[in-house]
């Protein structure tokens, strides 16, 4: 029983490999798919914008909050603004983004390709001599690659928003304080670390969630299991992920 | 045309093509017959390339498809067509979108060729006027049959059938055994592969007929052979009775 689940695991494994290799080899070997890149590209980044920006908002706001009324013990309210776009930056905002793209773009990716699946219809791209990855996978990953980040920026700057109101109405702290301590503290080398996880992230998302769909079966419960088993394993190695590139950048 | 050499096919324990010899002939209709899970639907996908088999051959055109390159087999199912079982159709495009995807992957057709070419092939499979339908609305006799104009679109070479009338009711089965028939006299060079495991259609429709037991082909030969074959097998399935030398699961 533990030896098949470890023979198992070694399975999957490979099969990632081997899937990872294959998108990449295909990205290079076949014609890109243009129309479909931008069509993901406003799926993934559009239609995931408002909800960004909500979470961005609330999640500054909250931040300067609790930050605010620690900071006052000291005296050092005008620190927030500081405090706050360090931490949005370079944490914050690429782990809640990449948590929302799990569960707003993995979970749906993951679904839409596991019900391919179980209908035959990958079966059906396959015989008519299309490769499904080229087709349903690339350009998912690349469209990710690239719009990921960038909500991964409306996280920072909406964040940073969040916290500026709840510091000057709030803590009624000086907007020209809050500003220059936002500016002196926070640099544009921690706006990058920010971004280049979330980059990294987006790797995990597209990936991660095209894999468990096309391994999916057994009709609608193999859907379910699919999705589901995507998303807490997208949940897991961001989070793994985000430890590993921290430590990297650290040290 | 299509040859199997000895093919077997096994997941995990259960060996489901047992040294599988088999000869689908250039320009016919062959229908292959057997009870379920007998490995029918797992032989046509050896011929796709969809599977590749635990040990033996399976040649195409004279070449070994489990040696063909990935681009060696998209390009080789680029000239056949595959009605599935259950149609298959993509659910977030419409009919046109659908049948156009074959078209749009292989050929370098203008948009008006390609609305020309749809509309034969929906007329070929006597549907009009649901070009802008989405699958999901479409009744299960629609959706057979867009899905053949799906498979007929790129003017195969090859068509292969998984089933086509499995879980219909007579008057569609009929229409589609008819559709069969009439596809295959329209297009006199095309080798037409048919799952099924109606006795009734493969004695209309085939110019052979191949029956699957235990992995193995229990008997090839034409619908007249097998009106007066003597095999128990092959009598136990035309009669339709359980008791019989044919084994139940």
């Amino acid at each position: 029983m533990f030896f098949n689940e470890i023979k198992n695991r070694i399975n999957t494994l490979g099969d990632f490999v081997l899937f990872v290799f294959n998108v990449f080899y295909e990205t290079l070997s076949l014609k890109f798919r243009f129309s479909l890149f931008l069509q993901y590209m406003n799926l993934i980044g559009a239609q995931s914008l408002s909800i960004i920006i909500f979470t961005g908002f609330f999640t500054g706001a909250v931040f300067g909050l609790q930050i605010g009324s620690v900071f006052m013990v000291f005296r050092a309210e005008g620190l927030m603004g500081g405090a706050t776009g360090i931490a949005l930056a370079t944490e914050l905002a690429p782990l809640i983004t990449g948590f929302l793209l799990a569960g707003r773009v993995g979970s749906a990716t993951t679904a839409e390709i596991a019900t391919m699946v179980v209908n035959e219809q990958v079966e059906a791209i396959e015989a008519m001599g299309v490769s499904p990855i080229h087709y349903l996978v690339t350009p998912r990953v690349f469209a990710s690659a690239i719009v990921m980040p960038l909500l991964c920026g409306v996280f920072m700057f909406i964040g940073v928003i969040g916290s500026y109101m709840a510091g000057i109405y709030i803590y009624s702290i000086d907007e020209g304080v809050f500003f220059e301590n936002l500016v002196y503290l926070a640099q544009s080398k921690d706006i990058i670390v920010g971004l280049r996880k979330m980059f990294f992230f987006s790797f995990i998302i597209s990936l991660l969630s095209c894999f468990f769909g096309l391994k999916a079966s057994g009709g609608a419960k193999g859907v379910g299991l699919a999705t589901t088993d995507s998303v807490v394993k997208i949940l897991i190695y961001i989070l793994i992920s985000d430890f590993v590139i921290s430590y990297i950048e650290v040290h | 045309m299509i040859y199997f050499k000895n093919v077997s096919k096994i997941f995990g324990k259960k060996k489901v093509l047992d040294g599988l010899n088999l000869h689908i002939p250039k320009g016919q209709i062959t229908l292959i017959l057997g009870k379920s899970g007998e490995g029918k639907s797992v032989t046509i996908k050896h011929i796709m390339g969809l599977m590749q088999p635990s040990s033996g051959q399976v040649i195409v055109d004279g070449k070994d498809v489990g040696l063909m390159s990935n681009s060696e087999l998209r390009n080789m199912r680029s000239n056949f067509g595959m009605l599935f079982q259950h149609a298959a159709l993509f659910d977030s495009m419409t009919v046109l979108e659908n049948i156009m995807f074959p078209l749009k992957e292989h050929f370098h057709f203008s948009l008006p060729e390609m609305l020309d070419r749809v509309e034969d092939v929906l007329n070929q499979v006597g549907l009009q006027g649901i070009e802008d339908k989405l699958p999901g609305i479409l009744s299960t006799g629609e959706k057979k049959r867009v899905g053949l104009a799906r498979a007929l679109v790129t003017n195969p070479k090859v068509l292969l059938y998984d089933e086509p009338t499995t879980g219909m009711d007579p008057l569609v089965c009929e229409m589609i055994d008819n559709l069969i028939l009439k596809v295959s006299k329209l297009n006199p060079d095309l080798t037409s592969i048919v799952i099924s495991h109606d006795m009734k259609a493969a004695l209309a429709l085939a110019d052979k007929i191949v029956m699957i037991y235990n992995g193995k082909v229990a008997l090839a030969g034409t619908p007249g052979e097998f009106k007066t074959s003597k095999n128990p097998i092959i009598r136990q399935f035309f009669s339709g009775k359980v008791q019989g030398p044919m084994e139940f699961l």
